[in-house]
């Protein structure tokens, strides 16, 4: 039995699991709930009334169930909304005081929280379970007024800021995940960049959902002011249990005049085993407002995790000249299932925006590339290039492609492309004649394939999406 | 709306003499369209084109109940000239006249007295409303290895007398092993805002070989539904060809089955467009087989305030290895105004397979301009010369040289 659970954390290297006493709410989705989150995150009253007016709304909504990815349905009185590990219910003030065990949890995940790692150069905000744990590089930050901390401190310490901006891209009347995150979101990054600064390291956020039958709520705003830039890192890892968790986050980028937020995620949470028992309902609102002249967001992800993914990170392009760009690797495997895409929505004049979608699909998996470009009458001379090429490894997996168009401009162009096709004999000849096996031959034909879209990570996530690739295709080929 | 269905469906049984085991079909049918409606935006099929709606804002009084006893006059000057063919002629829903002068009778069969069928899309609310209400059914066979000397043209003729009434007229072709049927369908209306519904069903057998072509220029306020189900068996060939042009809105839709090995589909369109036309083209393309093959092209000129959408799904099964599937859309947007719509969509399930799609809109090229003004054309013939060879494009895809020239003529284009 031992030696089965070792095999099988083999294959999914987070997998394991961390004992640290928690603190939870009583489990359910009710007013006292939503009370309680706010009481443990001492919010103020205008936070409460927000997530109570959320809440109202959700009563009268609906799940959608439009996605191909069918799902049972989701008990959300059985879910516990908030958890958060008890050692920091008082915040320590440095990272010396944080739980040892907390630290030796993130050391696993090879995140660099400890100083001594600071040559890795990126600021770290990590999440474990509901609660934000850590921020390093404070003081760095602090230098250039870049603001980076959890969404939870930046209520209490900016509420103007937050105020003015949570649920100006992502607003309380939207969808039931959106809603639902609005109403019990537990915690977040928030990032602010003052006007005309360069932020000097990529940010970082790790997420884990540790503890079993919790959902994972966060919410994380990024606001570029004018003329500012900032990379951002997402990463999330669970751990392996036999029960579906949701995840169900929002995620709102907001780009001033000449601002530019570039946003990556490498997303590998537990798929679930080969039976595709368990693993994580990935169901996640990404939306960013290119909001002033000559802005720029640019969405960049790597899906290798989740049992069902269900996402579409989107661009509003309102400002003249703004750009909207979208790099997506999707890899699936076993039985895991994908519905994820972009919307590319044209209002302002001259707006350019790129989708570029490389699916990968093998085993009993199913994907599906599900994409809105809609350019609006005033969108005067606009351009949207689209570019979606699926991969199939076996005839037991699915590979789909669903593109709405929408055109209302005779000035504007848009042009699509898809591709689906399997990894050729003669490739997979050339390369095993040159002494590679069979697995690395394909590692090395699929990373070709994804490469226009490794480019675009950050040097160092490139790397481990790289090897990601790898690791998420083993034992499909044969 | 309700209360008018009622009325006018208890009427049509009361009229007709239907047997028994059809009325029973019928009522099923009609309590099943009841309880759907006319389809509206909410359903997927019809995201960009709300039937409903659509209805209701260019329809006032619709009626479902038309009295087919009395014969119309055939309008001779209306008929294809230049072309030898045979005939069905339909005026306002009534035949009027068939005609196989061209043919041997042995080899062609039709029927008029059948037995309605359960429709083969339970979703579709528009073919309950069709089996409902339709009065006479046909079906035509061609027989085991005859090939049509001629085309037949089936006219859908409407005249003045006809207003905001609906009209259900369903067919049945079945081409029998190696034969082959050439097929115009050609509508002029002179009627205005009724509400056109047509069901075909084809059942292509084997090495048996398919040529439809559907043709609608004449500008009127009519609003169409076709919906054309086509089921191949082996090495059969289907080519579809539709010029989506005169009525104020057309929604033709598309359902190939690939059943048997070798078999081939293609679908060829042209939307031209003006005023506050609305169109549509809707296919799904079933790959069900191993070595099947599908190609799809639709090109859009727009103008005015028209809107076109084409949705287009090419489905490939897990058995269908080796399929080759092909979709490509082009629109041309020339006012403001105009508004081009499209979800082009694959569904694959088989890793041996050869599937793209591509799909572009946007102005007219102002370099192509330049390039002909700067050889003296004048702006207003560089944009027709363009457009002209924009649409040849597809034009040159229909096989048959005598009804290529045809429809060139009839879009009056210039090779």
């Amino acid at each position: 039995m031992r030696e089965k659970q070792i095999d099988k954390l083999k294959d999914y290297k987070y997998g394991f699991t961390t004992d640290i006493e928690n603190i939870r709410a009583p489990k359910g989705l009710n007013k006292e709930v939503i009370e309680f989150i706010s009481k443990a995150k001492k919010e103020p009253k205008w936070m409460l009334d927000w997530r109570m007016k959320a809440f109202e709304r959700l009563k009268n909504l609906k799940e959608p169930n439009w996605q191909k990815p069918k799902y049972p349905k989701i008990d959300y009185q059985d879910i516990y909304y908030y958890s958060a590990p008890k050692s920091t219910s008082e915040k320590p003030k440095n990272i010396d005081e944080l739980d040892p065990k907390l630290l030796e949890t993130y050391k696993k995940l090879g995140i660099p929280l400890q100083e001594q790692q600071r040559l890795n150069g990126i600021a770290v905000d990590a999440v474990f379970d509901s609660v934000s744990v850590a921020t390093t590089f404070k003081d760095k930050l602090n230098e250039v007024g870049v603001i980076f901390c959890s969404i939870s401190e930046a209520i209490q310490k900016h509420p103007e800021l937050v105020k003015k901006y949570i649920g100006s891209v992502i607003p309380l009347t939207d969808h039931y995940f959106a809603t639902l995150n609005s109403a019990v979101f537990t915690d977040g990054s928030f990032v602010y960049i003052p006007p005309g600064v360069r932020c000097p390291m990529e940010l970082s956020t790790y997420f884990r959902i540790n503890a079993s039958q919790t959902g994972q709520f966060e919410r994380t705003l990024i606001i570029a002011d004018k003329g500012s830039y900032v990379s951002y890192l997402e990463g999330c890892t669970a751990p392996m249990r036999d029960e579906n968790q949701l995840h169900a986050a929002n995620v709102e980028l907001i780009a001033l005049d000449d601002a530019e937020i570039k946003y990556s995620t490498v997303q590998n949470w537990y798929p679930g085993d080969e039976d595709g028992k368990g693993g994580i309902y990935n169901f996640v609102t990404k939306r960013g407002l290119c909001k002033g002249i000559n802005s720029k967001i640019s969405w960049t992800q790597v899906e290798t995790g989740s049992a069902i993914t269900w996402k579409y990170p989107s661009c509003i392009l309102q400002g003249d000249n703004s750009i909207g760009e979208f790099y997506s690797i999707a890899i699936t495997n076993n039985h895991q299932k994908a519905d994820t895409g972009t919307k590319m929505i044209h209002l302002g004049k001259n707006t350019k925006s790129k989708i570029i979608s490389k699916g990968i699909s093998a085993g009993f998996s199913d994907m599906t590339y599900r994409g809105l470009v809609d350019i609006s009458s005033k969108a005067k001379n606009s351009t949207n290039y689209t570019q979606c090429d699926s991969l199939l490894m076996g005839n037991k997996c699915g590979a789909h492609t669903v593109p709405y168009i929408k055109n209302k401009n005779p000035e504007s162009n848009i042009a699509h492309e898809a591709t689906t096709s399997k990894i050729s004999e003669e490739q997979l000849h050339y390369c095993q004649q040159r002494g590679l096996n069979p697995e690395e031959a394909v590692g090395l034909i699929v990373n070709g394939f994804c490469k226009e879209v490794l480019q675009q990570l950050p040097m160092e996530f490139a790397v481990e999406a790289q090897k990601l690739v790898g690791i998420s295709l083993e034992g499909s080929v044969g | 709306m309700e209360e008018q269905l009622k009325i006018d469906f208890e009427k049509l049984l009361e009229k007709s003499n239907f047997s028994k085991k059809n009325v029973e079909i019928k009522r099923k049918n009609f309590n099943n369209f009841i309880e759907k409606g006319f389809p509206n935006k909410r359903e997927e099929n019809w995201k960009f084109s709300d039937l409903n709606q659509i209805i209701s804002k260019n329809i006032k009084n619709l009626s479902f109940y038309n009295d087919l006893s009395k014969p119309n006059k055939i309008d001779q000057s209306t008929f294809i000239a230049g072309l030898e063919h045979n005939k069905l002629i339909f005026v306002n829903g009534r035949i009027e006249k068939i005609e196989f002068d061209y043919e041997e009778k042995n080899n062609i069969e039709i029927l008029d007295d059948l037995v309605l069928e359960k429709p083969n899309n339970a979703n579709n609310s528009l073919l309950f409303l069709n089996n409902a209400f339709v009065s006479k059914f046909f079906k035509l066979i061609v027989k085991k290895n005859y090939s049509l000397k001629k085309p037949l043209v089936i006219y859908n003729i409407t005249n003045k007398d006809l207003v905001s009434k609906s009209i259900n007229l369903k067919f049945d072709i079945l081409l029998e092993e190696n034969s082959s049927l050439k097929l115009i369908e050609f509508s002029n209306d002179k009627s205005t805002t009724n509400f056109i519904n047509i069901n075909y069903n084809f059942d292509v057998q084997k090495n048996s070989i398919l040529k439809n072509y559907k043709i609608d220029n004449n500008s009127n306020s009519n609003i169409k539904y076709y919906f054309n189900n086509i089921s191949q068996d082996t090495n059969s060939v289907s080519e579809i060809f539709l010029l989506s042009s005169g009525s104020e809105f057309i929604k033709n839709e598309i359902n190939c089955n690939l059943n048997g090995k070798y078999s081939s589909a293609f679908v060829n369109g042209v939307f031209l467009l003006n005023g506050s036309k609305h169109h549509e083209i809707k296919t799904n393309i079933n790959h069900l087989v191993e070595n099947t093959k599908s190609y799809q092209l639709i090109k859009s000129v727009l103008e005015d305030e028209s809107k076109a959408v084409y949705q287009g799904k090419i489905f490939v099964d897990s058995k269908a290895q080796k399929t080759d599937g092909y979709q490509l859309s082009k629109a041309i947007l020339l006012n403001d105004n105009t508004e081009f719509n499209a979800k082009p969509e694959l569904e694959i399930y088989a890793d041996d397979v050869k599937c793209s799609h591509g799909s572009s809109s946007g102005s007219l090229n102002e370099d192509s301009i330049f390039y002909l003004m700067s050889r003296g054309l004048n702006y207003k013939e560089a944009k027709k010369l363009l457009i002209n060879g924009f649409l040849l494009d597809v034009v040159e895809k229909i096989t048959d040289s005598e009804i290529k020239n045809l429809i060139k003529n009839i879009m009056s284009l210039k090779q």
